[in-house]
């Protein structure tokens, strides 16, 4: 397989991604749980809630290790292998990163000691606050982490500086309530929490089906499946939410999620199903419901979703306007300009379409040469890749209201009816374990892969953000990353069955039938 | 927006605040990373080592995140700073990344389960794990006082003919080496505070002699830096005009490091503070003043790594490929608006998180000894 650089910075960026994101969700929902419990315990003062807790809460720490151990990885990486990404729009995006920091990251790490270490040392009162801050903290991580994950689908708020060369901090404001960011982390979060409560609910019916750990696994999941029956409610809409921002703000995005290559008469329809044909820009197969994307998507009858092939054409007249402020901005910086103070005013308010005309580097360097082949070419690349997002989108959508459905037959069944017994439903719950981190994996997949060929939409494609480094010294981490953080997770399956397998009963010390 | 600073006083206060991050690090994580690298030495056996690592236990984390703070502090204010060490250290970068990665599966796994072997492999991973970013970081320094070999083209892209193996020359190892050593002295005088009995005896033989090794170490630097070329600037536009490296001019020559302390006088305080707090963390340490010995290092890590600073200030990160194209505090910090936003956040936050992490600090104090490990024994580290 020969990669490029930019595909092996791109793999190493994914696989890296990927692999954080298979413990950050299990944090986020598991922490709001464990703080749910440990306040019934403080609130009841029955020992078994203490140890609902600290049960868990073993599991929790393993988890959240890795959590940190991949997380270091994301906050460099963009420095070692995304350096020119880092100095366009780092002014930018470098600033949610560290409040990420100062808010977040400071809050979880410092109260997981305590979280872990305190309970002899601190009242009941003051542990459920370390608790709960600790939940805190790992949920403002993703909500800065989303912010600067928003403005990449949605750059407002800055502007282009030619001076300095990039992009530059306009508006704060905007960049906090960017509304694709604040559906995101919404939607984000309840995906974590649908994980944690997933995650709960399986092994409780684990031990539920070996018929140990009763006491502690019906309390257990009494709380996971109404958490998780809301969490599973709030992730699909706000999916729609984030899925409506696409509608607004990443068009090209939208389109290729459903597959739209035409632009349909109002209200457009939904296609369930189709075989996508990216090379002749059609779909075989397609199974089309009417009005159902129009409505969804637009929120009205009559507003169009704008087709690929129509979409194709916006790009391409961008990057005819975008080449036109290119060469200023290239006159500018070889200093052949006859008046750089004019330009310099210029560039600040009409860059939007520079990024579009930096699609040509791939052909040729020297851009503001590039003929009508490239810019087409061009054009056309503005197109994602299809098929993946059509059906990456689908299964997840599907698993979404598939977990709407469990957790309120588990609601119903457990919470309401008081029957644990129901053998059928014990075994769906437990082989439904990994069923959520699919699903969150296939989001990160849509939302990211969805974007391209942008890292910064419509500002900066991703093939001119790497770093001035050779193939082999990619190739070297990515290698190193997969065989490190493979064994890393073979480690910390191991421990986590072992665990679970020991039981409540076991690690505390304990005898709950 | 009312500019209350003008870009120039905004650019030194960020100067400062990374300065501050650093330094902060040095002194709260420095003391983990160098308890990790005394693990294999100064714990003989298993309650020994579970000892060691749950004086630190519950605190590492936080600790670790002034370095992460840091990063993302140099991204959003010194994003040029970032691209060019990040990407031209890569090889350098992805050690120091793969011995954090350890660290908290280190921590958390190790006493998981009841086997020598398993252990054992951890204790030697959290081993490599304190040693390579401690020494990673000093030989980074080094380079960054020696200069590194990059450039910009005319769009700002990065050209990075920066090497692997000619990082590590004599000067920056030597660099290297006090960084290893000044946090294995930041260690053991943490770790004299939470233990007693044998453990505390081999800190305290340690601390005899270790403090002597750093005052020499950083003697030997301070007197390469006459021989080695430093960077100064001879032209540049002003020190408010908006970031571009490519605005001004740079004149390499030997020595040029030590006129900031011709210029400043008071510069001086550094290197003193960086000796002093060596001798007096020796003594204090040997007296049994324990709380204190660990002041004094901290106050020496706070000097030596002010010492870097204040030499070879105001830049940040000198090219010898292209003196004109080196990062200085003028002209590769983030806008003025960005600057500001991130003041406000840090002068609301860190005052809150050092609060809360003293909190930590007081809650957990005291000794932890073979007692302790043997009462809670499935839930400690």
């Amino acid at each position: 397989m020969d990669l490029t650089l930019v595909e092996a910075s791109r793999l190493q960026f994914a696989i890296t991604a990927i692999y954080h994101f298979l413990f950050v969700p299990l944090t986020l929902g598991l922490a709001v749980i464990i703080g749910i419990m440990e306040s019934i315990y403080v609130m009841t003062n029955r020992e078994i809630w203490r140890d609902l807790t600290k049960f868990w809460g073993k599991l929790f720490a393993i988890n959240f290790a890795m959590g940190v151990a991949t997380g270091i990885t994301m906050e460099f990486q963009f420095g070692t292998n995304w350096a020119y990404y880092s100095h366009y729009v780092g002014d930018i995006f470098g600033v949610p990163l560290a409040i990420e920091g100062l808010m977040a990251f400071f809050l979880e790490s410092t109260f997981v000691g305590l979280f872990l270490f305190g309970w002899d040392k601190l009242s009941k009162v003051k542990h459920l606050i370390v608790t709960w801050l600790m939940a805190i903290g790992t949920n403002l991580s993703a909500l800065w982490i989303l912010i600067a994950n928003g403005w990449m689908q949605n750059p407002i708020g800055a502007k282009f500086n030619a001076e300095s060369m990039r992009m530059e901090l306009d508006s704060f404001q905007k960049i906090f309530f960017n509304d694709v960011a604040q559906s995101k982390f919404v939607h984000t979060i309840s995906a974590g929490y649908v994980t944690g409560a997933m995650f709960v609910l399986s092994i409780s019916c684990y031990y539920l089906l070996k018929k140990t750990n009763l006491e502690i696994a019906k309390r257990s999941i009494i709380i996971a499946s109404s958490f998780g029956l809301l969490s599973a409610l709030s992730v699909v809409v706000l999916g729609d939410e984030s899925g409506y921002s696409a509608g607004l703000n990443q068009k090209m995005k939208l389109a290729a999620m459903e597959g739209m290559w035409e632009t349909h008469e109002a209200p457009a329809p939904l296609a369930i199903f189709a075989i996508p044909d990216q090379k002749n820009q059609k779909n075989d197969y397609e199974i089309e419901v009417p009005y159902v994307l129009g409505l969804i998507a637009t929120r009205s009858f009559d507003k169009q979703v704008p087709g690929i092939k129509d979409l194709v054409k916006v790009s391409e007249s961008r990057i005819r306007n975008g080449i036109g402020q290119y060469k200023i901005l290239k006159n500018l910086r070889d200093g052949k300009s006859s008046n750089p103070q004019a330009d310099k005013a210029f560039l600040k308010e009409n860059f939007q379409d520079i990024g579009y005309a930096l699609l040509l580097k791939k052909y040729r360097p020297d851009i503001e040469n590039a003929g009508e082949e490239e810019i087409l070419k061009s054009a056309n690349d503005t197109i994602p890749n299809v098929a993946p997002l059509f059906y990456g989108f689908r299964i997840m959508v599907g698993l979404g209201l598939f977990f709407i459905i469990l957790f309120g037959t588990a609601f119903y069944k457990m919470n309401l009816k008081g029957n644990f017994n129901c053998k059928l439903l014990l075994q769906i719950c437990l082989i439904s374990l990994p069923l959520p981190w699919i699903a969150s994996e296939l989001g990160w997949f849509v939302a990211e892969h969805g974007r391209q060929p942008w890292v910064i939409e419509g500002i900066l494609p991703t093939f001119l953000a790497i770093s001035s480094v050779s193939k082999a010294q990619v190739l070297t981490s990515l290698f190193g990353f997969i065989i490190l953080y493979s064994t890393l997770l073979i480690v910390d399956i191991f421990l986590m069955v072992k665990f679970i397998k020991m039981g409540p009963n076991k690690i505390l010390h304990k005898q709950y039938s | 927006m009312a500019e209350i600073f003008n870009y120039e006083v905004l650019r030194i206060i960020w100067w400062v605040l990374l300065g501050v991050l650093l330094i902060g690090f040095a002194i709260m994580d420095g003391f983990d990373l160098g308890t990790a690298i005394l693990l294999p030495f100064i714990g003989k056996t298993d309650v020994e080592r579970r000892i060691i690592l749950n004086s630190v236990g519950p605190v590492w984390d936080g600790n670790q995140v002034w370095f992460i703070l840091g990063g993302g502090a140099i991204f959003a204010a010194w994003p040029l700073v970032y691209a060019v060490s990040f990407s031209g250290f890569y090889y350098a970068m992805f050690l120091v990344l793969v011995a954090l990665i350890l660290r908290p599966v280190g921590f958390d796994y190790r006493s998981k389960i009841n086997n020598k072997t398993w252990r054992t492999i951890w204790d030697y991973c959290l081993f490599i794990s304190g040693l390579v970013p401690s020494l990673v970081f000093g030989v980074a320094i080094g380079n960054v006082l020696l200069g590194v070999n990059f450039s910009f083209d005319n769009f700002m892209i990065i050209e990075n003919k920066i090497g692997f193996l000619e990082l590590f020359s004599p000067f920056s190892l030597l660099c290297g080496l006090l960084s290893v050593s000044m946090l294995t002295v930041q260690g053991a005088c943490f770790l004299s505070i939470k233990t007693e009995g044998d453990i505390q005896k081999r800190l305290k033989k340690l601390l005899n002699i270790l403090p002597f090794f750093n005052i020499i170490l950083f003697a030997i630097g301070g007197l390469m830096l006459q021989k080695i070329d430093g960077y100064e600037i001879t032209k540049i536009l002003n020190n408010s005009a908006d970031s571009n490296p490519l605005n001004k001019e740079v004149s390499k020559h030997a020595g040029a490091w030590l006129n900031n302390y011709s210029t400043y006088k008071w510069f001086i305080i550094a290197p003193i503070l960086g000796f002093a707090g060596q001798i007096f963390a020796m003594i204090l340490s040997h007296f049994k003043h324990d709380v204190k010995a660990f002041i004094a290092s901290s106050l020496s890590v706070l000097g030596i790594i002010s010492t870097v600073g204040l030499t070879c200030f105001p830049f940040i990160l000198p090219s010898s490929l292209n003196p004109n194209s080196s990062l200085t505090v003028w002209d590769a910090s983030s806008s003025y608006h960005t600057l500001v936003v991130m003041l406000i956040a840090t002068i609301i936050f860190v005052p809150i998180i050092i609060s809360y992490t003293s909190f930590v600090f007081m809650v957990l104090r005291g000794k932890v000894n073979a007692k302790t490990i043997d009462k809670d024994s499935n839930f400690l580290y």
